[in-house]
């Protein structure tokens, strides 16, 4: 929809708030996003004044893609997506650009955020950051040939790299004299080592024992999931998503469900609602667990471990009931779920909500007023509000900063506006605030199941809608018009109207985004996921300066890292 | 940003009884030693199990290994259609379809053989779902080792219905 004066949903005139604005298109997306096309040589200009402007105030930069239209005069088109925390509203940038020329000025120096998801872009486009510091393919391999998105890419091609990776950072291979005559020491953390809860690669040059400087290698698990989707249907995304977060996989499939629903203009049945929210509940306590549990595993508390792991299994042996699988679910189908819950899911439910807080309990009693887990935790890897928003930080993570940003609050979905429930929120910024709220963030997630298992309604858990759901088995066995719409759905798929749209739900690391492009198909056109951790992840190196290597082990899991979706 | 209910998680600094540590010894032996006593005499409260002695009660909804149901003539139900080699998010299944010689009307179609390669399959369960015929269903049987990839591999033969269906360790199956 073109308006002549577009405003925000707060009602503010951005065209008059931006420079020279009667040369940029300005529309209002149907996902309420402003969306902006300029030019790439004033893209810097309007970037600067959408992050500085006191009104527009966009400190949070969420995402930049790239999307290939190869039939288009400018073949490639950049994405930013924008959000102000302040304001809350929500900002998209197109630049077009031209195959001849797919080169556009870094908007690193605005948002540090900018830095790992630009080298995405240029992983898998080749798409070129003038002026990025350190523009190197960042998700597949220094050998690998050819950008794996854009579209005449072809995904058959079987690659066997056996040259043996060097990848060390310059730095790392000059020696630097320290000022007390010791020289500096290269380490490398991982990639293979349990401390680094998957596979994820740190360059350190220590001085002494303190870490001077860090450098991350990651997509050690990187399967360009991305480029799989836009050869499948929509609905067969769904398994994908499983591997995203698969500490959480309920969570990403919920996600991505409600972003292709907000495309169609549908809404699932307000049961299949409540059993998405319940069990995205579980999922992130669940995800919460393994963190916690993790993360004090490696600081040597191993029986947190086991207290937390009771309970998850007992929250998996609920998932397998209700779906067939216990780590990657599959439960969600576009339009609702595969299946409604088993006869006794609710007595399930309820029993595990007295099951589960006496296991918080402990590990609290264990740990939150332990001397050595304190001295350990506390002002380690501090990170300030501001610079924590510059990196893109969402999620716990932030909160632990003093920011209480959750999408469950600030922009609900799945009726999360109807339960009561608080978001915690600390203000030291270290690895012991981050403890702290995912502590408390456990058992406001049992709130929310209680309220929501108290009011779980009746009804059908998938729409009727025969474009996107497959009709019930009883009738494609006996009716001849059920049978055609199956094969229909089957084969050509869910018809998505063409357009883009982001959507984003708030996942167990933080802003879980959608970025997805349609052409109308049966098929997704793009779909680019906005993981939270590779945002927080990329600060990490950076954290890293200044602290011990015993340090960096606690710092990298506190901010719980999924390799699966870090990599993707 | 809108304002939101908020609980503030921080915690006071350490206070003098934190800090000589006696306290928080004896407030953790006291939950590491409640747990032990409840496992040593209480064994049911222990949530591991004595695999493979012992194994874990699966619901009817488990993912397991695919069967190929058949008709009460032992022939397959399978029309070889595609649904389910359209559907499959893992591209594992492989179809070649033949006409059926024996059928009773003209033209029908069936499987000449019918591949699922168990080393790709993701057992998100989409060719269940798909088929139209309940033709294709999954077992609880989740335990499988290969030695090479070619024996993951299923064909027909393996993967067809041993007995009477009510037989076979039923997992995930088109629910009406």
């Amino acid at each position: 929809m073109t308006v002549s004066n577009p405003e925000t949903a707060a009602g503010l005139p951005v065209a008059e708030l931006l420079p020279e604005s009667d040369k940029l298109e300005i529309e209002i997306g149907p996902d309420g996003f402003v969306e902006i096309t300029v030019d790439r040589s004033r893209v810097i200009e309007v970037l600067r004044a959408l992050r500085e402007h006191p009104e527009l105030d966009c400190d949070l930069l969420l995402d930049i893609c790239g999307v290939d239209y190869p039939d288009r005069e400018h073949r490639f088109e950049v994405v930013y997506h924008l959000a102000s925390l302040g304001a809350d509203h929500r900002f998209r940038v197109n630049v077009p650009l031209t195959e001849d020329d797919p080169n556009i000025p870094t908007a690193y120096g605005i948002w540090k955020a900018a830095d790992w998801f630009e080298r995405e872009a240029w992983d898998l486009f080749g798409i070129g950051f003038e002026g990025h510091p350190n523009l190197r393919r960042i998700l597949t391999h220094e050998a690998f040939q050819g950008h794996a998105l854009r579209k005449d890419y072809d995904p058959e091609q079987r690659w066997l790299l056996t040259e043996t990776e060097t990848m060390a950072p310059e730095w790392a291979t000059e020696n630097v004299e320290s000022n007390d005559d010791f020289e500096t020491q290269i380490l490398n953390l991982g990639p293979s080592h349990p401390a680094t809860h998957g596979t994820i690669r740190t360059v350190v040059q220590l001085d002494g024992e303190v870490i001077t400087r860090a450098e991350c290698e990651i997509g050690y698990l990187h399967r360009c999931f991305e480029k799989m989707s836009e050869n499948h249907g929509w609905n067969e995304v769904i398994p994908y998503t499983d591997r995203l977060n698969y500490c959480s996989s309920m969570i990403n499939g919920v996600g991505y469900s409600l972003a292709v629903e907000h495309m169609l203009g549908i809404e699932a049945p307000p049961r299949a609602q409540a059993v998405r929210l319940i069990l995205s509940e579980f999922s992130r306590l669940m995800d919460h667990a393994v963190c916690l549990g993790a993360n004090l595993v490696d600081l040597g508390a191993l029986t947190n471990f086991w207290y937390f792991f009771q309970p998850r299994e007992e929250i998996y042996g609920l998932l397998e009931s209700c779906a067939g699988g216990r780590l990657t679910v599959s439960y969600t189908r576009i339009g609702g779920l595969a299946h409604d819950v088993p006869a006794d899911f609710e007595e399930r439910v309820r029993y595990l909500l007295g099951y589960i807080p006496k296991f918080i309990d402990d590990v609290d009693k264990l740990i939150t007023g332990n001397r050595i887990f304190r001295d350990r935790t506390e002002g380690i890897g501090v990170l300030s509000a501001e610079e924590a928003v510059a990196w893109g930080w969402t999620g716990p993570c932030l909160r632990a900063c003093g920011v209480p940003y959750d999408l469950r609050r600030v922009r609900p979905y799945l009726g999360y506006e109807n339960y009561e429930f608080d978001v915690p929120v600390a203000t030291t910024g270290d690895c012991y605030a981050r403890y702290l709220v995912r502590l408390e963030e456990m058992r406001q997630c049992l709130r929310i199941i209680e309220q929501a298992i108290d009011r779980l309604p009746g009804g059908p858990v998938i729409t009727d809608n025969h474009h996107v759901a497959l009709p019930p088995k009883s009738k494609v066995y006996s009716e001849m018009e059920a049978l055609i719409w199956h094969f229909k759905l089957i084969y050509d798929g869910i018809k998505v109207p063409a357009g883009a749209s982001y959507f984003a739900t708030e996942g167990a690391n933080g802003e879980l985004g959608y970025y997805i492009v349609s052409d109308g198909t049966g098929h997704p056109y793009r779909i680019k996921v906005r993981p939270p951790c590779f945002a927080i992840f990329q600060a990490y190196p950076h954290m890293l300066e200044g602290h011990l290597v015993s340090d960096s082990i606690a710092i990298l899991s506190s901010l719980n890292i999924i390799a699966g979706e870090l990599d993707r | 940003m809108k304002a939101v209910m908020t609980v503030n998680v921080d915690r006071p600094k350490q206070t003098f009884g934190e800090r000589i540590y006696l306290g928080s010894i004896i407030q953790g032996l006291a939950v590491t030693i409640r747990h032990f006593l409840r496992n040593l005499f209480g064994q049911k409260d222990v949530a591991t199990i004595q695999y493979p002695e012992e194994e874990r009660e699966y619901s009817e909804r488990t993912r397991g290994r695919h069967i190929l149901t058949t008709k009460d003539d032992g022939s397959l139900r399978c029309v070889a259609c595609y649904m389910c080699e359209t559907a499959c998010p893992a591209d594992c299944i492989t179809i070649i379809a033949e006409e059926n010689p024996e059928a009773k009307v003209e033209w029908e179609k069936r499987p000449l053989s019918f591949e699922i390669d168990l080393l790709r399959c993701v057992f998100c369960g989409y060719c269940v779902d798909a088929c139209p015929k309940q033709a294709i269903i999954m077992s609880r049987k989740h335990e499988m080792s290969f030695t090479t990839r070619e024996e993951a591999v299923m064909g027909i033969d393996e993967l067809k219905q041993k007995g009477p269906i009510e037989e076979e360790d039923l997992g995930y199956r088109p629910y009406y």
